[in-house]
């Protein structure tokens, strides 16, 4: 098997014990690899360590042990080659749009020169379809264009990687939607590839290539890999016409609902944490083509399953 | 009903004034006289000021007559007890703005260092508790003797008062910082001192002039004291040597102007405050 771009090998995260408590051991033995160009969610509940996982392939966390490889390099630390988008947004209110992302850029391009950084900021405001809102401060923005900013800030140092944060979390069902699109397009434009966190199933399955289920903490684990087979290019609009997508999406559901929480205790007898199971239930005929949690809702007006967050 | 919240303020304020200065000159008009009783000469009660029983306050009229005086030579300066009013704001200025200056330059860095260590934060927090307290008056005999210059000694003294609201500040403000904004800069590989510059320091400007704001306030007030006891220049000495002249209608004039420019600096650092404050 060639070498993953990113490998994720037996990382484990444990909070010691304080006074008198247990140590908590939010995940144990996560392993996974992501490729080049490839759009790879997690999906699970809230306390599996979705977000640690990112905070670690940001190096804004530390694992208690293992090892995360990028390019063959140990990821050690906050690095340029990695950029973040945060779910809230983390823009700096007394900048503008301009000057937000003018910041990231010349901390990537410090010897860029001054009409180049603009030129280089205006680029990527145009494409997350900012413009004529450059010299807008973040407080006058929406959420959904304040997400927009954050997402053209992480792409403008044109990282060998994206980690994005449940960057649609706070966005209403009509913005996340316009923000999803864009975001499909501009990773297919660059073949950029994307580590995502998010609680959205219907997001996950637009979005991704391959989708991390994770279960419920602590001591979470992949409990498998499900491998998106739908065809690109994908569009939120017909999407669900295609007869994998409610294989694939009550196979997600169906893990979400009951599987989680079992897995502790009912894993396979083949489950092997340094292989987690690939699956791919978008082929399996066998599985009915329709769903099975939920009514057929009306033609293109999906509502989004969220994951209980609380 | 057409006219604006401020004009109508405006006009009480003005209405205000008027009762004001009404009632302020009808209390200081001079008693009728009382028929000089019998027995007393009339060159006794010509030395006892004419048989008036005069208020010792002066009128609003001699006080406008003083004002206007002063305010139109504001920088005549006839020997160490007879300076314009300029010239003593001037003085004073100068050892507030030196002393708080001064304040700045420690208090600044000093709440950067507290936030950024958690040790220096634990360490210095029970000296900053005990010195917060203190009067700033109360340092001044130690000034004089240690400094050895009376006018040095007032800056050292504004310098002191100004210097803990600054640095409570400016430790509360970097403290606060959102969490996210640091991350940004982490993701970002932004040096430590860009950090503090761009990150920090904007992000706590308000907290920290609004520290400024509140140690200005305090050291204007602690000026005029603080001058009264050296002496020599200043609007607080202004004050002292009139006093010690008797001339209530001076006193009344510096205490106006004392207010007028406490109340100019705390609308610029207002104006400053407005400069930094970002909405979220």
């Amino acid at each position: 098997m060639q070498e993953n771009f990113l490998k994720i090998e037996r990382l484990r995260k444990v909070y010691p014990a304080n006074r008198g408590g247990k140590a908590l051991t939010v995940f144990d033995n996560i392993n996974f690899g992501v490729d080049k160009g490839e759009f790879v969610c997690i999906l699970g509940h809230s306390g599996c360590g979705k977000s640690t996982i990112l905070n670690v392939l940001a190096g804004l966390d530390e694992a208690s042990s293992g090892v995360v490889l990028m390019d063959g390099r140990e990821v050690k630390g906050p690095s340029l080659d990695r950029g973040v988008v945060f779910q809230s947004h983390a823009l700096m209110p007394w900048r503008s749009v301009m000057k937000n992302i003018e910041f990231a850029v010349k901390s990537r391009f410090p010897d860029m020169k001054k009409d180049q950084v603009r030129a280089h900021c205006q680029k990527y405001i145009d494409l997350v379809g900012l413009t004529g809102s450059e010299h807008k401060k973040p407080a006058e923005l929406s959420g959904g264009m304040k997400q927009r900013v954050g997402i053209a800030r992480a792409f403008a140092i044109e990282p060998k990687m994206l980690l994005l944060d449940e960057p649609f979390g706070a966005l209403d069902a009509l913005t996340r939607g316009v923000i999803q699109d864009e975001l499909t397009k501009i990773c297919a434009e660059t073949n950029q590839t994307v580590f995502m966190i998010t609680h959205d199933v219907d997001e996950a399955i637009l979005l991704s290539d391959k989708i991390i289920l994770m279960t419920n903490g602590p001591e979470a684990k992949i409990a498998e890999i499900v491998v998106n087979t739908l065809p690109h290019p994908r569009s939120r609009h017909d999407i669900h016409k295609d007869p994998q997508y409610y294989r694939i999406r009550n196979h997600l559901v169906d893990f979400l609902v009951t599987r989680s929480k079992q897995f502790a205790s009912e894993a396979p007898a083949d489950y092997d944490p340094l292989h987690p199971p690939m699956v791919k239930p978008g082929l399996n005929e066998k599985l009915p083509v329709e769903a099975s949690t939920e009514p057929e809702p009306p033609r293109g007006m999906k509502p989004s399953l969220h994951v209980v967050n609380e | 009903m057409i006219k604006s919240l401020n004009f109508r303020a405006a006009v009480v304020s003005a209405l205000l004034l008027l009762v004001f200065v009404l009632a302020w000159h009808v209390g200081t008009q001079p008693k009728q006289a009382a028929a000089p009783a019998a027995g007393v000469s009339a060159e006794y009660a010509a030395l006892m000021g004419g048989g008036q029983q005069q208020s010792g306050l002066p009128t609003p009229l001699q006080v406008g007559q003083t004002f206007w005086e002063r305010v139109s030579d504001p920088f005549y300066d006839k020997g160490p007890n007879d300076k314009g009013i300029g010239i003593q704001l001037a003085y004073s200025l100068a050892r507030v703005l030196t002393g708080f200056v001064l304040a700045s330059l420690v208090a600044v860095p000093l709440g950067f260092l507290i936030d950024m260590s958690p040790v220096m934060h634990k360490a210095l927090n029970p000296y900053v508790q005990l010195l917060k307290p203190i009067s700033p008056l109360a340092w001044m005999p130690l000034a004089l003797y240690t400094i050895k210059d009376s006018s040095i000694s007032a800056v050292f003294v504004i310098f002191i008062c100004s210097l803990w609201p600054m640095l409570i500040n400016t430790a509360h403000g970097v403290a606060s910082v959102k969490r996210e904004w640091l991350n940004v800069a982490k993701t970002l590989e932004v040096n430590p001192l860009r950090t503090a510059m761009q990150v920090i320091l904007p992000a706590a400007a308000p907290t920290i002039l609004t520290g400024m704001r509140i140690s200005m306030g305090i050291a204007w007030l602690v000026i005029v004291a603080a001058e009264m006891l050296v002496g020599g220049t200043g609007v607080g000495y202004f004050v002292w040597n009139e006093w010690n002249n008797l001339s209530i209608t001076n006193v009344i004039f510096a205490i106006v102007m004392i207010g007028l420019v406490g109340m100019v600096l705390d609308l610029m650092f207002g104006a400053m405050q407005r400069l930094v404050t970002y909405r979220e």
